[in-house]
């Protein structure tokens, strides 16, 4: 049984490798001494130097502040949103215009940066014609499109945590005379903080990472991160910009790891508490 | 013969066991779920109101004004383009419906080779992402549990990380001076940089390497949920181990497939990244003609009728996925 699954654990490993590969030699030319990035200066490396040049480049400090910002409130609009579409969509039942909803937030997941950032600069013109509103394009209309295309992900992660889960906990509130938004704030939300998190955790990423749709909606004096990497990028390779994506893996692996070493062993005490309860009940 | 009986998914993004991915494009069956609902309160309609109104104002109406400017004709003013109508007395309207714009694009050759150039190099890809992905996904759901996770985040861990810098990373590796050939030309494989930036080739690794979780998540939460007895039955009742995967696991694994090569497909049409950093500028990507004709023509109506012209081309491909799982769930209750 074991010889046969050679090829697809080759495929793995393979698949594994080309995912890194880009990383680690992002990571190691960060490094190098030579303005040529990709040619090793073997005698004055490794350096910091781009790290140096990194933290006195104003113009990248300002726009990552920016983006944190944008990225920081689009996270918490989503969620708020996602996660009462998630819950809306998994606990509510049928209702008219259902389907209209579903459809709305599904849609965004596969639809091309391009469309969506055309169609959100059109709006807000339309609505400065209409309105007076929004006067300029700034970090605001950054966040409000940031938000539209990341709830979609938020109300995925929320409503499958919930399937996950049956509502017989919430019937029981329910029935003993709990309000609905009592049932919500101590047994539901407590239910999904992990999707939550992972939600806001996602939204964040997408806001931070997001180019297309940032050029269409940004304003003359406002320029996100993501903006001033490609500009910088599609002129040529730049040594700090490789200094920046190495801060950047770092920080995002810490993360990452932290965060499932930690929801695994919320997991773990969850499925033990059930499984004390459950003997409990015999 | 009676279909192995799915097991109800469970879904966690970070902890393991993935959500079923096809839900994105699919809510099944009646709806199971009425807690809420049950109880006739004043908020009910607020909390449905709240998301509801948002994407209806952000997500919907936007791609109305988007029709309407299509049919608009360009001007030089702000913003760009003619009203469609104007009240040419108190009683009469004016209605200019210009229809010029999707002439243009059926017209002239830049945009109907744009568009077929995007389809293939997104077919291209969607086939290559499938077939590395295919492999991983099936290791991974034979592999241990507790291996399984490592796996898992390792998939999801270059997900979180800026997908610009990712591509962008690419320019180092494939330059003509990159790291690539440097290694090649040291070992004495070739003897002068083979040109691989500004190709097909680039823009094909960009979109497989950028595009590649999203293929392997639903596949491994489709093989995942496999009863690899079956398998072993198929072994006993003499099949290799080629004939059972065509016969068996294949099949079986339709959705996932089909469901990641959507994930993988339909937004790889409208890139506009991964070309602009990897691709020439001979042929176009039609997300790259949208935006070129939106911030350097400053056409907006034109550009308005290219992102409808690609709705409608990405719409056959949602609908006839939603056809399909509709079939496949029916068929297998």
């Amino acid at each position: 049984m074991k010889r046969r699954h050679w090829f697809s654990k080759t495929g793995l490993w393979l698949g594994l490798s080309f995912l890194y590969l880009p990383i680690v030699s992002m990571i190691v030319f960060s490094f190098n001494n030579s303005r040529l990035v990709t040619v090793w200066d073997a005698p004055n490396s490794p350096t910091l130097k781009w790290y140096g040049e990194l933290f006195r480049n104003e113009q990248i400090l300002g726009a990552a502040w920016l983006s944190i910002r944008i990225a920081a409130m689009t996270a918490t609009g989503a969620v708020v949103l996602g996660t009462l579409a998630g819950l809306v969509l998994a606990r509510f039942g049928p209702f008219r215009g259902r389907a209209l909803l579903s459809g709305m937030t599904t849609a965004p997941l596969v639809m091309p940066e391009v469309i969506t950032g055309l169609s959100l600069l059109l709006l807000f013109v339309a609505l400065e014609q209409l309105t007076g509103w929004p006067e300029a394009r700034d970090a605001a209309t950054i966040t409000i499109a940031h938000i539209t295309f990341s709830m979609a992900y938020v109300t995925i992660v929320v409503q499958s945590r919930l399937a996950g889960f049956d509502n017989s906990l919430e019937e029981a509130a329910l029935d003993l005379g709990a309000r609905p938004a009592k049932v919500f704030f101590r047994i539901t939300l407590p239910l999904i903080v992990p999707a939550i998190m992972s939600g806001w955790l996602l939204a964040f990423t997408l806001s931070w990472d997001d180019v297309v749709v940032s050029q269409f909606v940004a304003g003359p004096g406002s320029t996100t991160l993501p903006m001033v990497i490609f500009s910088k990028v599609r002129l040529g390779v730049s040594p700090d910009v490789n200094a920046l994506a190495t801060i950047m893996v770092l920080i995002v692996a810490t993360g990452v790891v932290t965060s499932a070493i930690w929801m695994r062993r919320q997991e773990r005490r969850r499925d033990r508490e059930m499984q004390m309860a459950a003997a409990a009940n015999k | 013969m009676a279909r192995p009986s799915i097991p109800k998914p469970t879904a966690r993004l970070l902890s393991g066991r993935l959500g079923p991915w096809w839900e994105l494009f699919y809510r099944f069956g009646p709806p199971r779920w009425t807690t809420y609902m049950r109880h006739n309160w004043a908020g009910k309609r607020l909390v449905i109101a709240v998301p509801y109104l948002w994407l209806l104002l952000f997500f919907l109406g936007p791609f109305i004004i988007v029709f309407k400017i299509s049919f608009s004709e360009v001007r030089l003013a702000m913003p760009p383009y003619a009203p469609l109508w104007q009240w040419v007395t108190e009683k009469a309207i004016d209605v200019h419906l210009n229809l010029g714009n999707y002439l243009f694009l059926l017209t002239d050759d830049l945009y109907v080779s744009s568009y077929l150039y995007s389809l293939k190099v997104a077919a291209i890809s969607t086939v290559f992402c499938l077939l590395i992905a295919y492999p991983m996904a099936y290791a991974m759901a034979r592999s241990s549990p507790a291996t399984r996770n490592i796996y898992l985040m390792l998939i999801i861990l270059p997900f979180w990380t800026s997908f610009l810098l990712r591509v962008y990373a690419w320019i180092g590796l494939l330059k003509n001076n990159g790291v690539i050939n440097n290694v090649l030309l040291a070992l004495g494989v070739i003897d002068e940089p083979i040109t691989m930036m500004q190709t097909d080739f680039a823009v094909f690794i960009g979109i497989v390497y950028s595009y590649l979780p999203f293929m392997i998540l639903p596949l491994y939460s489709n093989l995942e949920k496999h009863d690899f007895t079956l398998l072993e039955a198929a072994a006993d009742l003499g099949a290799g181990p080629v004939t059972s995967f065509l016969r068996v696991t294949l099949p079986l694994s339709v959705p996932g497939i089909i469901a990641g090569s959507l994930l993988v497909f339909i937004p790889a049409v409208g890139e506009y990244v991964i070309p602009s950093l990897l691709g020439s500028s001979d042929q176009l990507m039609i997300g790259r003609v949208l935006s070129d004709e939106f911030f350097a023509n400053r056409d907006w109506p034109v550009a308005s009728a290219v992102a409808i012209a690609m709705l409608l081309l990405l719409m056959v491909p949602i609908m006839l996925f939603q056809h399909f799982q509709s079939r496949e769930l029916a068929g297998a209750k």
